[in-house]
């Protein structure tokens, strides 16, 4: 169904495109205004790019070239010994470990719980529908603090563990409301008929529900994976343990503390050389860390607009 | 106050029908019961604990048993030679923050809608989205690099400074970095909304505006920016209400010892207070006091607008 209307749209903008060309031909200011936009945009192109292009290309070079002459594009310059460095020592890659698991983690409890329960919800007739609801809404609106969740989750004995980073942010109200509106949208026919040939509520949730809310599930795990795999506030204050740290603490102590991973420098070096050493990682570690998403996020693009779309209904 | 009988007798019956509808769908308040759980654990048990914020609170002793204190905590806070500065800081960073940040995703999607190929927009697209995917760990580091007394930013400046300018450690660039590289990152994503409402205008509208000799700059001033009004009011009440909880994350990331005199918000005092150095009762009073603004805030705003132009949030 949205594929249709995705195709109808594209169809109208195309005419409403060729209108545009039509009459805005006409007008001589226009286009110069339609000039300098292009130009602006371009602008705003480069503007977003050049950082990222810098640390990339600066993660190939000779640590000394880097930081005397900056960016170089001459070959005798390249270098991988960033990369090395980091792959030689274990917390990056153990940091992406922790990370995928908190991650998935994160996801698979977070949409389950928010879909059964935004399911429930969404079923006309509820009774204490009204209760509920507006048991998940004051949480919008007023929270004890971080204080008093902390020594929730401290007494809870949940510190320096997977649950302490994975729970207390599982559930966003907000995604509950998302996926009660997705579900209230599927047309009450089909449960309906379902319910005619004697279908219970599981079978009738299992089998005709939730392959119509393909959709709505993928947005909600991309938004949960992303905004946890991001994240490093939580597990900083919860988790002690160094050998738990997610991917986020691991570069927090190489890009913003300054602390060099002792993998990554097993050779001897001179302070001098060491610093310069230290700043080349946080290139590469960069790179590392941002490149997966980087790369995947333009394949899940149309998603992500949509998740942005449902967000924006009232 | 005795019920008339009929009144009791249809009470009843009312009973008895929502037992029997309970009894019935039981399955769907199973759905539900995980996510009450959780919520009623991470949310509900901190409002409680909050109470904290009134009373000395020691761990040994437990919530309920330590003393009252009233509101000591609060006005220690309030009088503490820093709470102004603390609270100042933390409303020039959101409010400079919102003011200079809110209209950008708005003007890129008036720009990007009148790129009419759909190719080149979509590109356009692809690459200005990319930095929201970035983790604010990564970000910060990034501004470490390029800001950094040796970074290029100051080979750049040194054309025209003799002196390198230590950014990172100058409380005059603190607000300028964390507004900027905000905007660097979320404007683009940010406009998406905007542009998928501008996508739902009625063309004709622009047609007609067209025959009647509106220029380019006129339709979008009559047209596209009334079509984006809605979506905009939306969106700043929502800002206003989160003006108190702005960018704690990436803030702490970016202090250093000596910008502390604008970086301190009350987010990371409330942190470093409570958590850090244990400052229990203290911590969750700051935290009230903030979450409690943040309310008013936001019934203010929403009052506010629904008189201005009839649109509201809840």
């Amino acid at each position: 169904m949205n594929d249709l209307m995705v195709g109808l749209d594209k169809k109208k903008r195309k005419k409403i495109g060729q209108a545009k060309n039509r009459l805005i031909n006409n007008s001589k200011s226009d286009r110069v205004i339609l000039f300098i936009n292009k130009m602006l945009l371009i602008f705003v192109v480069i503007i977003v790019l050049v950082p990222l292009l810098y640390v990339l290309i600066g993660s190939f070079l000779q640590p000394q070239v880097l930081l005397t002459q900056g960016i170089s594009f001459n070959p005798e310059h390249w270098s991988l010994d960033g990369y090395r460095r980091i792959f030689n020592d274990g917390s990056i890659l153990r940091g992406f470990l922790n990370s995928i698991m908190y991650a998935t983690g994160f996801t698979v409890i977070s949409v389950g719980v928010t879909i059964l329960a935004g399911y429930s919800l969404s079923v006309d007739g509820l009774v204490g529908k009204k209760f509920f609801m507006v048991f998940f809404l004051f949480t919008m609106f007023f929270n004890g603090g971080m204080v008093p969740t902390y020594l929730l989750v401290k007494e809870l004995g949940l510190i320096n563990t997977v649950w302490a980073v994975i729970l207390p942010g599982a559930i966003g109200v907000w995604n509950i409301i998302l996926a009660r509106t997705y579900f209230k949208g599927l047309p009450n026919e089909l449960k309906e008929a379902a319910r005619i040939d004697g279908a219970s509520d599981v079978k009738i949730f299992l089998s005709i529900i939730l392959p119509l809310s393909k959709p709505i599930i993928f947005v909600l795990a991309l938004y949960a994976f992303i905004g946890q795999w991001n994240s490093y506030f939580q597990a900083m204050i919860y988790l002690e343990d160094r050998s738990l740290y997610p991917l986020q603490l691991i570069l927090r102590e190489i890009l913003i503390q300054n602390e060099v991973q002792p993998g990554m420098i097993a050779d001897q070096l001179a302070r001098a050389e060491m610093q310069r050493v230290a700043e080349m990682i946080k290139y590469s570690a960069i790179v590392v860390s941002s490149l997966p998403l980087l790369i995947m996020y333009p394949f899940f693009q149309k998603y992500f607009e949509k998740g942005v779309m449902v967000g924006s209904l009232k | 106050m005795a019920e008339k009988p009929g009144h009791s007798i249809i009470s009843i019956q009312k009973n008895k029908r929502s037992f029997e509808y309970i009894r019935k769908n039981f399955i769907l308040y199973l759905f539900l019961a995980p996510a009450v759980m959780l919520v009623f654990i991470f949310n509900y048990i901190p409002m409680y604990g909050v109470t904290i914020a009134f009373k000395d609170f020691s761990p040994i002793k437990g919530i309920l048993n330590s003393e009252w204190v009233g509101f000591e905590h609060f006005t220690s806070f309030l009088q503490s030679p820093n709470f102004q500065q603390i609270f100042m800081n933390t409303l020039k960073l959101s409010t400079f923050g919102l003011l200079l940040g809110f209209p950008v995703p708005v003007i890129l999607a008036l720009m990007l809608n009148q790129v009419r190929r759909a190719g080149i927009k979509k590109h356009i697209q692809l690459i200005i989205y990319a930095p929201h995917f970035i983790s604010v760990v990564v970000i910060v580091g990034m501004l470490f690099i390029f800001l950094s007394p040796a970074g290029p930013l100051n080979n750049i400046l040194s054309v025209f400074t003799d002196k390198p300018i230590s950014f990172m450690s100058d409380p005059n660039y603190f607000r300028t970095i964390f507004i900027v590289s905000g905007i660097w990152q979320g404007a683009g994503f940010a406009s998406i909304i905007y542009l998928a409402a501008l996508s739902n205008t009625d063309p004709q509208l622009h047609d007609a505006a067209t025959l009647d000799g509106a220029s380019l700059l006129q339709r979008i001033w009559h047209i596209d920016i009334q079509v984006l009004k809605p979506t905009m009011t939306v969106l700043f009440i929502l800002a206003v209400g989160g003006i108190m909880s702005v960018g704690f994350e990436k803030a702490y990331l970016l202090q250093t010892d000596m910008n502390l005199p604008t970086s301190e918000i009350i987010d990371t005092y409330v942190y470093k207070r409570g958590l850090q150095a244990g400052d229990w009762s203290f911590g969750a009073a700051v935290g009230l006091f903030n979450s409690v603004i943040s309310l008013a805030l936001l019934v203010i705003v929403n009052y506010v607008v629904k008189k201005l132009n009839g649109e509201t949030l809840y």
